[in-house]
């Protein structure tokens, strides 16, 4: 072989590549551990979240190997579970849900070298992250379409548990709607759980007796899609695209796309770039993904809802832009000024138009 | 050859004890024939749920935390039970308990110590006995069925509890998440260095000697035996049915509302959402599985626990789905259930 120069870069650039890949096929792969709330099968939440597992398998799979434990609950036996990933060997952990925080930060405590991701929370330490999605700008966009879709007014929220998250929804979803209908005014069921199908439903089904022709979810199922669909009325898929579930009943869905952000701190792990930070990305960032519109959506409501979404990518739209009155008619918010991350992430207050129906 | 089932004339003690080891083996059996048919590895998944809890010493803390609570509400719901009184409302107790627990916590501010944690335990016991009152109540004054009363009340217990954390009770410093503030240093029970093992897991272990003295050695348990077993005996001997239907049921009560309290000073340290997961509930299964004997419910506790330790760590190690483990647990019940009628008839050859 003759020395060329064009052969002595391409060795010149080999070699560090060959010496970097070397440690790899020496040493086993960094286990990084995952413990999701639901069942991996509940084509919502703990679903999203396995998707972004399994797209940091896609990404990196010849560098980590992923496991994870399903249905952990909020209690003592989560601080065990979370145990039992760092003791298999897990350099990095994701906790992917608001219940396990404690239970993160004690863990954490126990093993300084291990780094963790809690999800939704807000209790940090210097090997604890915390991470969220801007689900709201989601709702924004459903409020949108729901405002105009809706016949008689009155929209139904499935909700949960009232956590900020879910507060931030409601009011997303109720402001929203009502830009399109000023006399909107959204019932809201608190079931206390993120997943119980039979739960959902019968909630569901007290929403539309009270008149709600329009429901979106806040729980993990597709049970109140079901019987949306049942009823011949419409709703929204959370967490994922749901539509093989209900193909008439469901608008679009909010989808949660975990991957980028799973993959982008696995990838610091693997590099040893790793840093507890506080990240709360939404549209612009791909982290919320609103599903494919339903043909049953006109397309001067599509071309609306398309504005909200391109309003989020370029940061000219927020709705949580004033002037917002609370339950009670009170300003919170002036005309013209728009909250602040801060407090938006605490709010404990519903808007106008919002009424309790549990 | 046809076989048919002959009475015993007295219930075998072998059996007794040979029935439930034999569910657990068989389970074990069944499990890893099921698993490696599936395509599994049925020996590691059986493995890593019945024996590793109880094999790696890392997991005994595991198993220790989750039985402590089984085990106090087990022993106080049996005793009800051999009075035929059937409270079905532990859970609902053991959230008021906890609930009464913060809340005299929260009064003593950030004050804590040997006075301040007594004075919590001892509103637990308290606030579970006033909610088991209830259904006590309406059962003797108004013939309410207790069943009813006792589990609806468990309802009405998460209302109240999801009402106190996310309002008055609300942590400040929180970020408006519904649950109460964690409990100052001085307010939680002492724990073993660098583990999770904490004071309540040592009453777990000693209050089965003293359910024993109380139901073996006592007037008291004795007249719950009598009361439960023959009722009509019962009232010529000059035993109040009523008020053993109230001291059975405030003893369920109080035993629910102290592994409340135990469960927040010495394991989660806050009262949140997510509190009540179903202890009240698995705790009935406890005390049956343990023959409403105390230190019956001791080792039942102890099963269940394991199996449920063990049924979430397979889940990480061998990648079995969540619902297997639960197949396991209901497998192993339905087992040493139907393998009880060993005890009391005989298998015989038809003449």
């Amino acid at each position: 072989m003759t020395i060329s120069r064009r052969n002595l870069l391409k060795g010149a650039a080999a070699a560090p590549l060959a010496s970097m890949a070397l440690p790899a096929f020496a040493q086993d792969k960094i286990k990084i551990g995952f413990i999701f709330l639901g069942p991996v099968g509940d084509y919502g939440w703990t679903w999203a979240h396995n998707k972004g597992r399994e797209a940091v398998e896609a990404a990196l799979g010849d560098k980590v190997e992923t496991i994870y434990t399903e249905n952990v609950a909020e209690d003592a036996s989560a601080e065990a579970a979370i145990r039992d990933l760092c003791n298999a060997g897990c350099k990095l952990v994701f906790t992917t849900s608001y219940g396990y925080m404690d239970q993160t930060i004690k863990v954490a405590a126990e093993f300084p070298d291990v780094k963790f991701e809690h999800c939704t929370g807000f209790k940090r330490a210097d090997n604890v992250s915390t991470y969220n999605s801007k689900f709201h700008e989601g709702r924004a966009v459903l409020g949108t379409i729901a405002g105009k879709m809706s016949k008689s007014g009155t929209l139904g929220y499935l909700g949960s548990f009232k956590v900020p998250e879910v507060v931030l929804g409601v009011n997303a979803f109720a402001l929203a709607a009502q830009k399109q209908n000023p006399a909107a005014t959204v019932k809201l069921v608190m079931i206390d759980s993120w997943f119980d199908p039979p739960k959902e439903a019968a909630a569901t089904e007290t929403l539309v007796n009270l008149g709600c022709d329009v429901v979106t979810t806040h729980t993990d199922s597709p049970a109140a899609l079901q019987i949306l669909e049942q009823k011949g009325l419409f709703g929204f898929g959370q967490g994922a695209d749901m539509s093989t579930f209900a193909p008439t009943a469901h608008l679009t869905a909010i989808e949660d796309i975990w991957g980028p952000y799973y993959v982008a701190r696995a990838q610091a792990i693997v590099d040893g770039t790793w840093a507890s930070a506080d990240t709360w990305d939404g549209m612009k960032e791909g982290t919320v993904v609103i599903s494919p519109y339903n043909a049953a959506i006109p397309a001067d409501v599509a071309a609306l809802a398309d504005g909200v979404q391109a309003g989020y990518k370029d940061g000219t739209y927020d709705i949580f832009t004033g002037p917002i009155f609370d339950q009670d008619g009170v300003e919170r918010v002036k005309a013209g000024e728009v909250m602040a991350l801060a407090d938006l992430a605490v709010i404990d207050w519903f808007v106008k138009g919002v009424e309790s129906a549990s | 050859m046809r076989y048919k089932l002959e009475k015993r004339r007295e219930p075998s003690m072998a059996m007794l004890v040979i029935t439930p080891v034999a569910s657990v083996i068989v389970t074990m059996l069944v499990g890893i024939l099921a698993f490696d048919a599936l395509g599994v590895d049925g020996w590691a998944a059986v493995r890593d749920i019945f024996l590793t809890p109880l094999l790696a010493s890392h997991k005994w803390q595991d198993v220790a935390v989750k039985a402590a609570p089984l085990v106090i509400i087990a022993l106080g719901l049996s005793v009800g039970n051999r009075a035929q009184v059937w409270n079905i409302g532990a859970e609902g107790q053991y959230v008021i308990g906890a609930l009464a627990a913060a809340g005299v916590g929260l009064a003593f501010g950030q004050a804590g110590g040997f006075f301040v944690i007594l004075a919590m335990i001892a509103a637990g016991c308290l606030g579970g006995a006033l909610w088991a009152l209830i259904p006590a109540v309406l059962r003797t004054r108004f013939s309410v069925n207790e069943v009813l009363s006792s589990l609806m009340l468990t309802y009405v217990s998460l209302q109240v509890l999801g009402y106190l954390v996310g309002g008055p009770w609300k942590d400040p410093n929180g970020r408006n998440f519904p649950a109460t503030a964690p409990l100052p240093e001085g307010q939680m029970l002492p724990a073993l260095d660098g583990s999770t093992i904490h004071l309540g897991i040592v009453v777990a272990l000693i209050l089965p000697f003293a359910f024993w003295l109380l139901m073996s050695r006592s007037t008291f348990g004795y007249q719950v035996r009598v009361v439960g077993s023959s009722p009509h005996a019962a009232r010529h001997g000059g035993f109040d049915a009523k008020q053993t239907i109230w001291a059975t049921m405030l003893i369920g009560g109080a035993m629910a509302g102290l592994a409340g309290s135990l469960e927040l000073t010495g394991a989660l340290h806050k009262v949140d959402l997510g509190f009540a997961s179903g202890y009240g509930f698995t705790a009935i299964i406890v005390a049956f599985l343990g023959r409403l004997n105390p230190f019956g419910c001791l080792l039942a506790g102890i099963v269940l626990a394991v199996t449920s330790v063990g049924g979430q760590l397979a889940k990480t190690t061998v990648h079995i789905p969540d619902s297997t483990a639960g197949i396991f647990q209901a497998m192993m019940l339905f087992l040493i259930l139907a393998s009880d009628i060993l005890i009391r008839y005989r298998i015989a050859k038809r003449a």
